[in-house]
């Protein structure tokens, strides 16, 4: 295929992206993007992991180590279907913190740190030097190939001039779409869209290559799989060290290459796609690996010994006369490097320009900050960048001679951006961090890695002389770098990566240990690690200061444009206000920071507020002072919360209290009923007999035995008023107690005997124990035997058995005395046995009781008085009294 | 990972779907280390014998762990799109509708 023709071809697709990107930025800006943030476009971005080092490099992998490319794959694979650990975290706090970059989120977790931002991009640049280098290198190759096999025999003018070319072209299409505009948030939905068709485009064209050498060269999957058993493919043999190394590298890689982040994160952060992406991304790996090995295979096979497995994808096809699917082939292959080359030259050029470019302008000019056009100065700083990241790159592909394996290179760069790991990681799980620390290991990991890994990635002889590689460093045998402390014989990646990894983790964990971290650093630090808590919208930092609205308006104009008099517009509308000014509130200010964040960066953007409000931001006492607010809201909630408790049990309590006046107030009325029949009753027959009597003719047995019933009527008067008044005088306390020593069991027997036990019409069982009741009390006899009496009587009056037993069970504790009466009768309901000790309660009908029901009232008074209690004593199979009297009145004391 | 707030701690015992989509998440944080474990495992088979490796046998297996892990993680994804979507770590009550096909 001619040249020329092959270069039209070349620039023909390349418009159609251009066209693609153009009318994708057409509709963004009417607003319309809904299709454009669909999980399918975001799976689509994210497949710029699989770069020219994928399409060509994956074969010239497989073909020399077997399935060990597959590392590069399953890692990734790994991270994305554990999305829910860590990519949902970083999603979630690049969209809460408005990040642009990698290098933003990790100096905006350690208090927005300019230093961290520079020595992330620092590193960032350099990583991804050897990776554009590589995707230089594969499409110099994929034209070479062209070149040799065209009939008409033209020749690559140069290989050197091809690779210069190409990354001028890269570079313009990049600056064309990357820097249009300055968006409010780093996103480019042109170019996004771009990449999803080229990630498309890739994917085709490898498959179409897979299934023409399965089905087309060879005979189906079973012949495949003989061949591949007989190729020299299958001598390959697992390294243990390589295989676990290589997956960690590449799960490491996917979350911290810049392009992988800005995809992931900053394009289009929304975790319902990542929820997609996490198993369609690796469904894509997949489709993407499914063929490698069978075209190596099949390269190895046919095409004569010596020539590039690199390019087997396209030989292959090129000398079975295929040309048409070798064109496919190339374009695929064109599309994986273009594509991973603009996000990586927009990532890193969004770096250098926030991190580096803008901090430096504001150093030297701080009048900038507060007058000119900022726009288009960082607009122009991110062209030169791209332009500056395009030139380092294809100058490491003319120093490292644009030879090596194109996965040797690709390893060297995911090494380098793996440093980025303890501080990413150790910043969004580990509050503890620190800027001390994460810069320690940033700069000891990055140091390791371009000692032992990207320096001599140049040769023996090329940045470190020969010298060095075998005697080591200052002549220091332990320096050598290759083998450092002395580890001889290692897997030189392996060696690499193991002591970058470990010193850049040793060290950013000993200096966050053994550091103090600033406030604002405290307060970011909380923010990210806790950003899933419910209501964290981060701090309020600009406590302190004042800013004058117009001059923060005239700032954010001249980096948001007009957006920014919209956003003051609505945030003065939101706070009540006419016009375009909002007050400078502190969440204002705040929330315009984060807006300016997302164009140039936190640490700028926080460096330009502060010089329009003044003063630190935020120090130890305002930190403290919130936390002391929180602290103090805390506890007043806490102390409500006692508050209502303590209130909603007093009201139960009243509740009981209440419902217990109720019933003593209908017994009241009862008893008032009741009492007025027991007075009238003896009141009626005294009144009608005395009537009789003073008719005078009766004869004398009549008279003698009327008088005999007024006699009996006036006793019974007597005793009901003797009981109210022994009542009332017990319950005002001014009763005379008569103190003497006495025997329980001669207090019990004469109780017995008063009560008429021994003689009543219904004899029952007692059961006692002599030994037990054997205790000699000091005490007011005769009131204690008044309260056994009355007992005794309930038991003889109530009890509702044939046979009725009465048991009496004395016990000793604590200076008390505790008489048990434990009949066999039914035993009270609940309900009853808190009213029975009330005034006048009767349970049962009146007539049988024959009392005014002030007994068991009387002996509860009585009790009190002599500093013991009575009370009804439940579970006993029968309605049982306890007795408790104290073995000694006036040592533990009484009422009166 | 959340830690109550003295005071204001959660329900001791949640409802049937809450329970599900907690369950649910645990999945999916087990699903890579599992996945690690099957794509590490290769590294146990000693070369067998003296005449190495079955390279279109691994290949085979390697390939199948791959689609398995990817056919779970399309398993768990869309339900774990929904939990995702309720606001925090969970914490919340998610939306009744929400839950029907977690059920």
């Amino acid at each position: 295929m001619p040249f020329n023709l092959l270069v039209l071809v070349c620039f023909t697709y390349v418009f159609f992206l251009f066209l693609v990107a153009y009318l994708v930025e057409r509709r963004a800006a009417r607003g319309r993007v809904a299709w454009l943030r669909s999980p399918l476009v975001y799976t689509l971005s994210l497949s710029i992991y699989c770069t020219a080092w994928t399409f060509y490099g994956a074969v010239g992998y497989a073909a020399r180590s077997g399935l060990e490319f597959l590392t590069i794959y399953l890692g990734p694979t790994l991270v994305f279907i554990g999305w829910w650990w860590v990519l949902r975290k970083l999603v979630r706090i690049g969209r809460q913190h408005r990040v642009t970059s990698i290098g933003d989120l990790i100096s905006s977790r350690y208090g927005k740190s300019n230093l961290l931002g520079v020595m992330v991009t620092v590193l960032a640049v350099v990583a991804a030097t050897p990776y554009i280098a590589l995707q230089l290198q594969s499409v110099t190759l994929s034209f070479g190939v062209f070149a040799s096999d065209t009939p008409e025999g033209w020749a690559l003018p140069d290989r050197n001039a091809t690779a210069i070319w190409v990354a001028v072209g890269l570079a313009l299409f990049t600056v064309l779409f990357g820097t249009r505009n300055l968006d409010a948030k780093e996103q480019h939905h042109g170019i996004v869209t771009a990449i999803a068709v080229e990630a498309v485009v890739k994917l085709v064209a490898l498959l179409a290559v897979g299934v023409f050498v399965v089905w087309g060269l060879a005979d189906g999957p079973a012949d495949m799989a003989g061949r591949i058993t007989a190729s020299k493919i299958a001598a390959w043999n697992l390294q243990p060290g390589r295989w676990f190394g290589i997956i960690f590298l590449a799960a490491a890689a996917v979350i911290c290459l810049p392009r992988m982040f800005q995809v992931l994160v900053v394009e289009d952060g929304d975790e319902r796609h990542l929820a997609r992406a996490s198993w369609a991304f690796p469904l894509y790996l997949f489709l993407m690996s499914l063929f490698i090995v069978p075209i190596a295979v099949l390269g190895l096979e046919r095409l004569p010994a010596g020539s590039n497995p690199d390019m087997f994808v396209l030989t292959l096809p090129l000398a079975a006369g295929q040309g048409g699917l070798a064109l496919l082939a190339f374009l695929g292959g064109f599309s994986s490097a273009t594509s991973m080359v603009i996000i990586e030259a927009i990532a890193l050029s969004t770096m250098v320009s926030n991190h580096i470019v803008m901090p430096l302008w504001l150093r030297f000019r701080p009048q900038m900050a507060v007058s000119g056009d900022l726009r288009r100065i960082v607009l122009l700083a991110r062209r030169l960048s791209i332009a500056g990241v395009l030139a380092l790159g294809y100058g490491y592909f003319r120093l490292s001679g644009g030879s090596t394996a194109l996965a040797a290179i690709g390893l060297i760069s995911f090494a380098g951006v793996a440093q980025v790991l303890p501080a990413m990681l150790g910043g969004i799980f580990w509050r503890g961090a620190t800027r001390v620390g994460a810069a320690a290991g940033l700069g000891i990991g990055f140091v390791t890695w371009a000692y032992t890994m990207f320096l001599p990635s140049f040769g023996s002889g090329g940045v470190i002389s020969a010298q060095v590689f075998s005697d080591g460093l200052f002549g220091i045998i332990w320096l050598r770098p290759q083998a450092l402390f002395g580890v001889d014989g290692m897997d030189p990646l392996l060696h690499a990566v193991f002591w970058s990894m470990v010193l850049n983790t040793v060290a950013f964990i000993l200096g966050s240990l053994l550091t103090f971290p600033g406030p604002e650093e405290r307060l970011q630090g909380a923010a990210f690690v806790n950003v899933f808590e419910a209501g964290n919208t981060g701090p309020r930092p600009w406590a302190r200061g004042q800013a004058e609205p117009e001059a923060l308006l005239v700032m954010s104009q001249r980096i948001l444009g007009d957006a920014a008099l919209g956003l003051f517009a609505t945030e003065a509308k939101a706070q009540g206000k006419e016009g375009y000014l909002p007050d400078a509130s502190p969440e204002f200010v705040d929330q315009l920071e984060r807006r300016l964040a997302g164009s140039v960066g936190a640490a700028t953007a926080h460096a330009m507020i502060s010089q329009l409000v003044g003063g630190d931001r935020v120090s130890v006492e305002d930190l403290m002072a919130v936390a002391n607010e929180s602290a103090q809201i805390m506890e007043y909630s806490g102390r409500l919360e006692a508050q209502q408790i303590e209130l909603s049990r007093t009201a139960g309590a009243l509740r009981e209290a209440n419902a217990k006046l109720m019933q003593v107030s209908v017994q009241k009325d009862a008893f008032l009923s009741q009492i007025s029949h027991e007075l009238r009753t003896p009141m009626t027959s005294i009144r009608a007999f005395s009537e009789l009597l003073m008719e005078g003719d009766a004869p004398v047995q009549v008279v003698s035995a009327q008088a005999g019933i007024i006699h009996t009527e006036a006793i019974r008067l007597t005793r009901l008023l003797d009981d109210l008044l022994d009542l009332s005088v017990l319950e005002n306390g001014s009763v005379q107690l008569d103190l003497g020593v006495c025997n329980l069991a001669a207090m019990i027997d004469r109780a017995f005997v008063a009560a008429g036990s021994f003689t009543a019409e219904r004899g029952f069982l007692v059961a006692r124990n002599a030994a037990d009741e054997d205790v000699f009390l000091h005490t007011d006899a005769d009131r204690l035997v008044q309260v056994f009496i009355n007992l005794i009587t309930n038991v003889r009056k109530y009890c509702d058995v044939a046979q009725p037993r009465l048991r009496i069970v004395v016990r000793q504790k604590a200076g008390r005395v505790t008489i048990d009466f434990i009949d066999n009768g039914t035993a009270l309901p609940k309900a009853a046995q808190g009213v029975i000790f009330e005034k006048f309660a009767r349970l049962t009908d009146p007539a049988r009781a024959g009392g005014a029901g002030l007994g068991l009232a009387i002996c509860r008074e009585v009790m009190a008085n002599l500093g013991g209690s009575i009370g009804y004593l439940p579970g006993q199979g029968g309605p049982a009294f306890r007795v408790t009297v104290p073995l000694h009145l006036g040592q533990i004391g009484g009422r009166g | 990972m959340r830690r109550p707030v003295r005071g204001q701690r959660g329900p001791l015992f949640l409802p049937r779907p809450e329970y599900r989509k907690r369950r649910l998440v645990d999945a999916a944080r087990l699903l890579p280390v599992f996945g690690g474990f099957l794509v590490f495992l290769p590294i146990l088979w000693s070369p067998a014998g003296a005449q190495g490796r079955d390279t279109a046998r691994d290949g085979i297996y390697l390939f199948v762990v791959w689609a398995v892990l990817v056919g779970l993680a399309a398993w768990l994804a869309p339900s774990l799109a929904d939990a995702a979507d309720d606001g925090a770590d969970l914490g919340k009550d998610a939306p009744a509708d929400d839950q029907k096909d977690d059920i």
